[in-house]
């Protein structure tokens, strides 16, 4: 599937749409969205990207390897950040009485361990996503290599 | 005037539904899914729910169209 067009718009509204995906994760705690609504829209800019150039480049891009370490390492940010809560002498997940810091409401960097939390979320479901994806559309016989 | 885009989206809604359902070609239906989905999102959007609205665009116009594209490629396309 070579197509100019497709390539060259695609090129064009990729970083935009990461940025957007990336915006939504981050500011999950402050306006609409959060770090599912985030991470599927930077899953679905990968996944553009490898329909519109080719499969190969998609997951030289992105490989197997990578993207399963990328999705272990949102869930232990999530599971982590309940871990510190309950080291700290509150319950599991626990963010004021735990300790975290607040800050001003409106800020980037507020809601203490939220931010954190929703990071993490995003990196997973990005990563699932992507995941998804390549294991439906690769041939059977390539499975064997992994 | 919201009230009446709003009716006009539900009856498209149940219009894209049964299509949905009717439609012998594959690759129609999911088309036609999409647009049921892009409409949905625009609902949630007017109902006040804007976390939905982009979880849905997101999801069920972009996600599950492409992998249920890449199932039908993998499959047959007629009923």
């Amino acid at each position: 599937m070579e197509d100019t067009i497709v390539r060259y718009v695609s090129r064009i509204i990729l970083p935009f749409v990461q940025l957007y995906g990336l915006y939504v994760v981050l500011h999950g705690h402050l306006s609409p969205g959060g770090g599912f609504s985030g991470g599927t829209i930077i899953g679905a800019s990968m996944i553009l990207y490898a329909l519109s150039f080719n499969l190969a480049a998609g997951s030289k891009k992105l490989s197997h390897d990578v993207s399963s370490i990328l999705e272990s390492t949102g869930a232990l940010i999530f599971a982590g950040m309940g871990l510190i809560s309950l080291l700290l002498g509150a319950n599991f997940l626990a963010n004021r009485i735990a300790g975290f810091p607040l800050g001003t409401p409106g800020n980037i960097f507020s809601s203490g361990s939220i931010v954190i939390i929703t990071f993490g979320v995003g990196i997973k479901v990005a990563s699932t996503m992507i995941t998804l994806f390549f294991s439906l559309i690769e041939e059977e016989h390539s499975h064997e290599h992994h | 005037m919201i009230d009446v885009f709003k009716y006009l989206i539900l009856v498209f809604l149940v219009f894209c539904a049964v299509f949905v359902a009717r439609a012998k070609n594959m690759l129609s239906a999911v088309i036609i899914f999409a647009a049921y989905s892009l409409m949905m999102a625009i609902l949630w959007l007017l109902l006040a729910a804007p976390d939905v609205a982009i979880t849905e665009a997101a999801i069920g116009a972009g996600v599950t169209t492409l992998l249920l594209v890449a199932a039908i490629s993998k499959t047959r396309r007629e009923e």
